[in-house]
């Protein structure tokens, strides 16, 4: 059998759970969040958005199976949402040491250990969820066996955009359209939804001003963390709010798009963190469920006159994505790239596109 | 919502058969708590009276009648509904909606087809147009090609190469379909399926792929979602009834998972579906290749299944889709908060297995494949697959105690038996593991996923780690905690670490138990809310776990709950009926101001549906579990008597611990379980009992049938292989049973009874309190004494019984409830021969015929008797069945069908797999309802008459001459014909198998569709008589010829078909009685 080391999963509060290390023997601090679905993790942990984060999957079973390769395609990666794990650990109840999948060339242990992330199973993830749910979310720690115990990291202090967007331009795809796709923290499947429609796609960084560059519309992405820290994109966004040029966003830029036209952003009693969120076409009977991992969302009734939301979560009854009632500028709080979750939105990059 | 349905009518499905069974009374009666909630009238039609759905308070108005076209347009042309669902009652209520709209029926009376529009359901059902359809999406099915010859399908075979699968079309479950490697097989399978449908479909076989599967919802609005979706831990070419099924998939990646997802959704708004369907795919383990299997416009074993497994009431919802709701419209109502338009994420594993009793059929076969064979399934819930899956082996009830440390299984060829699928395949694969198989290789015989031989293997390695141990003392926390983690019981623990020890088995289970408590290893309660604890929710959905550690739920300990152990799986013998008895059990216990508290474990069940009790704990029914849930409950008491066998076998160990039992005490249960303390107790009343002796040397049991005389019944204790009981008629038959069934000896004794022919066989069905009866119900068997009581027609109240009898059986039964201080339900079978009564078997809990008499009856023996169980005073009801001006047949449904090559004869084993119960003016009315519904025809053309011996030929001398009055062409074998012709009733000699030079053939002349019923009689049950017959047994069934194999039914039937024509049949509700 596997010599596996205990480890320990230590909440601000001082609640502690007693597990085992799978992935890498090291320690590690970050806060902790959960999402309830049932496939994904390759995808999840090389999430920008979930930088500084310590990813609880609430299905039991993890690593089934595998990890898909490290493949290139069209200057992203095929398999993953960006080059690497930007969480800082995951915790499961129960790991599979054993996978199996024909595109896996490596365990999700080996993986984790490759990018030194440490993994830890045998934990109460129901119990874990339900003591998350109501406080929010927490910080915590991972300490291994054998390995020094770290501080607290509180990654909401941080600007995390900042840390996980682009440094310089890149350009991705070729078309005779070009979109400008502000990096926030961008999941590579949202860069192969915009090419693949045959778009040319000018990847900036967060604070990149811009409305400089001829472009066709403009893409804001989803992103880590506190929405009011991102300022520069906001300000930006401000200014092209003025044109006409299509402007669409994902998730923080949902949120971003919103206060750039004057609503507020706050957090959610029970974050949204799930493949499985129903929302619904405001004014409408069509219902579609939706990928979200979110903490934060945009208050409606602060939108102002010329703004109107355009999906609502069915649930909790909170915003999911706006739009402007004459200009071509809309966003969404859940993921229509998906990836990991259902794709039954995807259909937003085609709205977009034919605004172009 | 559509305001013009007033008034809607619901087809079920019928009796309970292999394919069929109570998944469709779960559903159905969702159905029709979603059309009450809306104040909509309700009309349902199923013959099957001891579902819950045909109880009071379900539906309006109830029928009793065969779900077939004639009786169905009847009830419209008198119930006028305005509209129809056809999608809760199997493919037996799809199929009849198909016939009523394509025959104008249902426009003819303006009823609307609520939900799926029937050409959608055309379009999913026949082969072609299916194929079509999906094409016309660039969707990938299996190509196959439809043929309607067996020429055809041989050419058909040729084009796609071997193997292929051939399956008719428009059949349930799978009926008439298999593999083929070569063109004999072929032809021997298209000709059988060819008999059921008029259509065959050979296509190319995907063996190996994974079988994968999604349970889809449509409204009308065209919003979508799937609920769930299920891996098959066998891979393709084994019908999923058959598989383990996983929930959710296990091996899927992200992009696998929503890429079937997406097209699944496609599928069905393609196709048009309102309300709930399930899309099945191929899957290639080797790429994302994919074809679709096939598409069940319907609610199916798999919806029920998917229900069960996630929380979501896939049938209610349903049923809502169909009066034009949107599924925004409506509510989760596990949350009761958030919306019904969502998919459950599931933070636990469920393992589905089938449960098997092809034990019980003589000569057929054990392989497993693409026709579905099992008679029943059990759901496992866990946080590992492990535990999962081992809670599951155990629940199936087969002596199993998990994955590990069972008795050891005979395999001669391990790898043969690991590449043809039995229903023994996954403790082959324990076996193959224990003795160095790798999963690899293991994988290469089976195709079964690695994922799943690896995780089964670490079960292995965990007992290997045990075995290490001889004490617990010595046994690590850390080792012990994570076999439970995987799902070891108790006993399990205690085999592997006591090794040779001289203590029973379950001291030692409980030594195992009191450690582990002392170290403070026990189990969590968990719930199962939609939502994978997201949001808060109120649930009162609950499965134990060892992979946690903190409890959901808060215990009030204020012993105000009454806990109610369920049935268990479906199985030859114990089914629908301990549901009903069980749901019946748990209403009354709520309406007194109990909290009703259920354990169970059949995802097909009603009473596993959160909304029946207070808290369901989906959960195994073994003594360690059920100890677990009580010390965590503190319940005021405990009820065992109403979920059959199982849950009245704990009795004695329950008590031990101290348990509340509740109603009759354990001490009686075990005096009338127990041989020969209930021998002895009926000698000490002076109440007459077959003879019979528990025997140890073949010396013995001959000088006991020197005292008896054959014909004997033999009882092996300790069975080698085939039924576990057989009548002998002489010293032959006798050495060859003992031979190849028994092995006597001290350790396994043999219990022989005197055997006594053409004896009435009488059920006494009674409640009683504090030993005295307070209701009761005598019913007789229309068969003679040596069909089992579970297999045998029952008339209720008795039409031929005098009066002297009942008054015996009454004093007796009376004398009985004393003895044993009887406070519940309990059944007594006697024998009655001219006024003398014998007591067979009397079982101190409710029995199968509890739902029939009750609803026959119109009193609830489950409410009395569960009042009496509570400790309230009841009165005897001011009714007795001598005031009833109808009768009650209750007749089995027989699988055989689907049992290729068992032998259709009746036996002193039970053998059928469901009843109907029907009502009626007198007797002949009830029977040919009955009949009917359990889908015998009334002939139209030749009755082939084979009547065994000259004493049940003479007994069917009255049915011939009325076969003959009444037109029908009289076909006879040899002795058949001579007696016949003696008495002067011509009829046409045929022969048989075994004389095949001759003409004409009796095979012949089925296939030719010449004969439309079999009267096929064999002499007695002994091997050489049993093979005359088989044959001709085995075509009827394969030619969907209807088939009687005795002379007391044969007559009954006969006597009221042509007595009686179908259309002079009354069409009375159940309250119209």
């Amino acid at each position: 059998m596997h010599e596996v080391k205990n480890a320990l999963l230590i909440l601000e509060d001082g609640t502690t759970f007693k597990g085992k290390s799978f992935g890498y023997p090291g320690s590690t601090a970050g806060e902790v969040v959960f999402n309830t679905a049932m496939t994904g993790y390759p995808e999840s942990l090389t999430d920008p958005s979930y930088e500084g984060q310590i990813l609880v999957t609430t299905y039991p079973i993890l690593g089934n199976y595998g990890v898909p390769p490290r493949r290139q395609k069209d200057d992203v990666s095929q398999y993953y949402e960006s080059d690497h794990i930007h969480a800082r650990a995951i915790v499961a109840q129960d790991y599979s040491w054993h996978h199996s999948h024909w595109q896996a060339d490596r365990s999700l242990a080996e993986w984790l250990n490759e990018e030194k992330i440490p993994g830890i199973y045998g934990i109460d993830t129901r119990a874990l969820t339900k003591l998350l749910r109501e406080k929010g979310s927490m910080l915590g720690k991972i300490v291994v066996e054998g390995a020094e115990e770290p501080d607290f990291y509180d990654p909401n202090k941080e600007n995390l955009v900042a840390k996980v967007s682009c440094k310089e331009v890149e350009v991705h795809g070729e078309g005779d359209k070009t979109v400008v796709l502000v990096d926030c923290g961008v999941k590579h499947n949202i860069i192969r939804c915009l090419t693949r429609r045959g778009l040319k796609v000018v990847r900036v960084p967060w604070d990149y001003d811009f409305n400089s560059i001829p472009c066709d519309g403009i893409f804001i992405s989803n992103g880590p963390g506190n929405p009011d820290l991102v300022d520069a994109t906001v300000e930006n966004l401000r200014k092209a709010l003025q044109g006409d040029k299509p402007i669409c966003g994902i998730c923080m830029g949902n949120q971003l798009l919103s206060r750039a036209a004057g609503a507020k952003t706050f957090k959610l009693k029970y974050g949204h963190r799930s493949h499985n969120q129903p929302v619904r076409r405001a004014g409408t009977e069509q219902c579609y469920v939706t990928s979200q991992n979110h903490g934060f969302a945009v208050d409606d009734k602060t939108l102002p006159a010329d703004w109107e939301p355009l999906f609502i979560n069915m649930n909790d009854g909170t915003n999911e994505g706006i739009r402007h009632k004459s200009k071509p500028f809309f966003s969404a709080q859940f993921h229509p790239e998906a990836s990991s979750g259902p794709k039954d939105t995807e259909f937003l990059f085609d709205e977009f596109v034919a605004m172009l | 919502m559509n305001e013009k349905i007033k008034k809607v009518l619901l087809l079920g499905s019928g009796a309970l058969k292999i394919g069929e069974a109570g998944e469709f009374d779960y559903s159905g009666s969702q159905a029709l708590k979603a059309m009450k909630e809306e104040g909509i009238k309700t009309v349902l039609i199923n013959p099957n009276i001891a579902t819950v759905q045909t109880s009071e308070g379900f539906a309006d108005k109830i029928y009793f009648l065969p779900v077939t076209p004639e009786y169905v347009e009847r009830v419209i042309e008198k119930e006028r509904p305005d509209g129809i669902l056809l999608a809760f009652g199997g493919q037996t209520a799809l199929n009849c909606g198909v016939k009523l709209y394509e025959s104008g029926v249902l426009e003819k009376y303006g009823v609307e087809v609520l939900g799926t529009p029937v050409q959608a359901i055309i379009d999913t059902e026949d082969r072609e147009l299916f194929v079509k359809k999906l094409d016309e999406i660039g969707v990938k099915t299996i190509k196959s090609e439809a043929v309607e010859s067996v020429q055809g399908a041989i050419k058909a075979a040729e084009r796609l190469g071997y193997p292929v699968i051939v399956r008719a079309a428009y059949a349930l479950g799978g009926l008439g379909s298999g593999f083929c490697d070569n063109e004999e097989e072929l032809v021997s399978l298209t000709e059988k399926a060819l008999s059921f449908s008029p259509q065959v479909l050979v296509e190319k076989s995907l063996k190996g792929w994974k079988e994968v599967e999604y349970e889809v919802v449509r409204d009308k609005y065209d919003n979508c979602i799937t609920v769930c979706n299920m891996e098959n831990f066998d891979p393709l070419g084994i019908h999923t009834g058959e598989s383990i099924v996983v929930a959710p998939s296990q091996t899927l990646s992200n992009e696998d998972y929503h890429y079937l997802r997406k097209l699944a959704i496609k599928i069905i708004r393609h196709i048009g579906i309102v309300g709930e369907c399930n899309v099945q795919y191929a899957f290639d383990p080797e790429s994302m290749d994919y074809r679709v299997i096939e598409v069940n416009a319907r609610l199916s074993r798999s919806s029920a299944l998917a229900s069960k497994a996630t929380g979501y009431p896939l049938a209610f919802v349903a049923a809502k889709l169909g009066l034009g709701y949107g599924l925004f419209e409506l509510k989760n109502s596990v949350t009761k908060d958030t919306t019904a338009f969502f998919e459950p994420a599931l933070d636990y594993c469920v393992v589905k297995l089938p449960r098997w009793d092809l034990g019980k059929f003589h000569g057929v076969r054990r392989e497993i494949g693409s026709s579905m064979k099992s008679v029943g399934e059990v759901m496992a819930i866990g946080r590992t697959f492990e535990e999962a899956m081992q809670k599951g082996l155990r629940m199936i009830g087969r002596g199993m105690h998990g994955f590990v440390e069972n008795k050891d299984i005979k395999i001669e060829d391990i790898d043969s038996a690991l590449s043809t699928p039995t229903d023994n395949r996954i403790f082959v694969i324990a076996e193959a593991m224990k003795r160095g198989y790798s999963v690899d290789r293991i994988h290469e015989l089976t195709k079964i996923d690695r994922w799943f031989l690896y995780k089964l293997d670490n079960i292995m390695q965990t007992s290997r780690e045990l075995e290490k141990f001889d004490s617990l003392q010595a046994l690590p926390d850390e080792l012990l905690r994570q076999a439970k983690q995987q799902g070891f019981s108790d006993f399990q623990i205690a085999r592997s670490i006591f090794k040779g020890a001289t203590e029973s088995p379950e001291a030692l289970s409980l030594r195992v138990r009191a450690h582990r408590k002392e170290r403070g290893i026990t189990p969590v309660v968990k719930q199962i809310d939609t939502l994978a604890a997201e949001y808060p929710a109120q649930t009162n959905y609950l499965y134990i776990t060892y992979n946690g550690q903190t409890n959901d739920v808060d215990f009030k300990h204020d012993h105000r709950s009454i806990v109610v152990l369920g049935s268990g799986a479906y199985r030859i013998g114990s089914s629908v009926e301990f549901d009903w008895c069980s749901v019946n059990a748990l209403m009354t216990v709520k309406k007194e101001g109990w909290r009703s508290v259920m354990i169970n474990y059949n995802p097909e069940t009603v009473s596993t549906d959160y909304d029946m009790c207070d808290r369901l704990y989906f959960d195994e029914l073994t003594f360690e579990r059920v100890m677990d849930i009580l010390d965590l409950e503190q319940p005021h008491g405990t009820i065992l008597s109403v979920g059959g066998q199982i849950p009245n076998n704990l009795a004695m160990r329950l008590d031990e611990q101290g348990v509340n039992i509740l109603g009759t005490s354990a001490k009686s249960i075990d005096n009338a379980e127990d041989r020969h303390k209930f021998s002895s107790m009926l000698d000490r009343l002076g109440i007459d009992q077959p003879r019979w002796r528990e025997l140890t040397s073949k010396e013995d049991i001959d000088s006991f049938i020197d005292e008896v005389g054959f014909p004997v019944l033999v009882r092996p204790s300790y069975v080698l292989s085939g039924a576990a009981m057989n009548v002998c008629s002489n010293h032959e038959e006798l050495d060859r049973f003992l031979r190849l069934a028994a092995n006597v000896s001290k350790q396994h004794p043999v219990v022989v009874s005197e055997f006594i022919q053409n004896a009435k066989e009488i059920e006494m069905d009674a409640v009683a309190q504090n030993g005295e009866i307070k209701a009761y119900a005598i019913s007789e068997h229309i068969e003679f004494a040596g069909v089992h009581s579970g297999d045998a027609t029952i008339q209720f109240p008795p039409q031929k019984l005098y009066v002297e009898t009942m008054r015996r059986i009454k004093k007796v039964s009376g004398q009985i409830a004393r003895a044993l201080n009887i406070s519940g339900p309990f059944n007594i079978q006697f024998l009655a021969k001219n006024n003398d009564i014998k007591v067979i078997e009397c079982n101190l809990r409710a029995s199968r015929s509890f739902p029939f008499v009750s609803k026959v009856l119109k009193i609830n023996f489950i409410d009395l008797a569960t009042k009496v169980m509570l400790g309230i005073p009841v009165e005897k009801p001011n009714k007795s069945a001598f005031d009833l001006d109808y009768v009650g047949i209750k007749a089995s449904q027989f699988s055989f069908s689907r049992l290729q090559g068992s032998d259709p004869v009746l036996g002193v084993d039970m053998s059928s797999t469901g009843e109907v119960g029907c009502l009626g003016t007198d007797t002949g009315e009830a029977v040919l309802k009955a009949m009917l519904a359990v889908g015998h025809r009334i002939p139209k053309r030749g009755v082939l008459l084979s009547t065994g011996s000259a004493r049940q030929k003479a007994a069917m001398l009255a049915s011939a001459q009325l076969l003959h009055k009444h037109g029908y062409t009289i076909y006879a074998t040899k002795g058949t014909h001579a007696f016949l012709s003696e008495n002067g009733i011509p009829a046409v000699r045929v022969y048989m198998p075994s004389q095949p030079e001759e003409h004409p053939q009796a095979l012949e002349l089925l296939h030719r569709k010449e004969i439309d019923l079999v009267v096929n009689v064999p002499k007695n049950l002994t091997p050489t008589e049993l093979s005359n017959g088989y044959k001709i047994r085995r075509a009827a069934i394969d030619l969907n010829i209807p088939l009687l194999t005795n002379t007391r039914l044969a007559e009954a039937f006969i006597s009221a078909f042509t007595s009686l024509k179908p259309g002079e049949i009354e069409i009375k509700a159940w309250d119209e009685y």
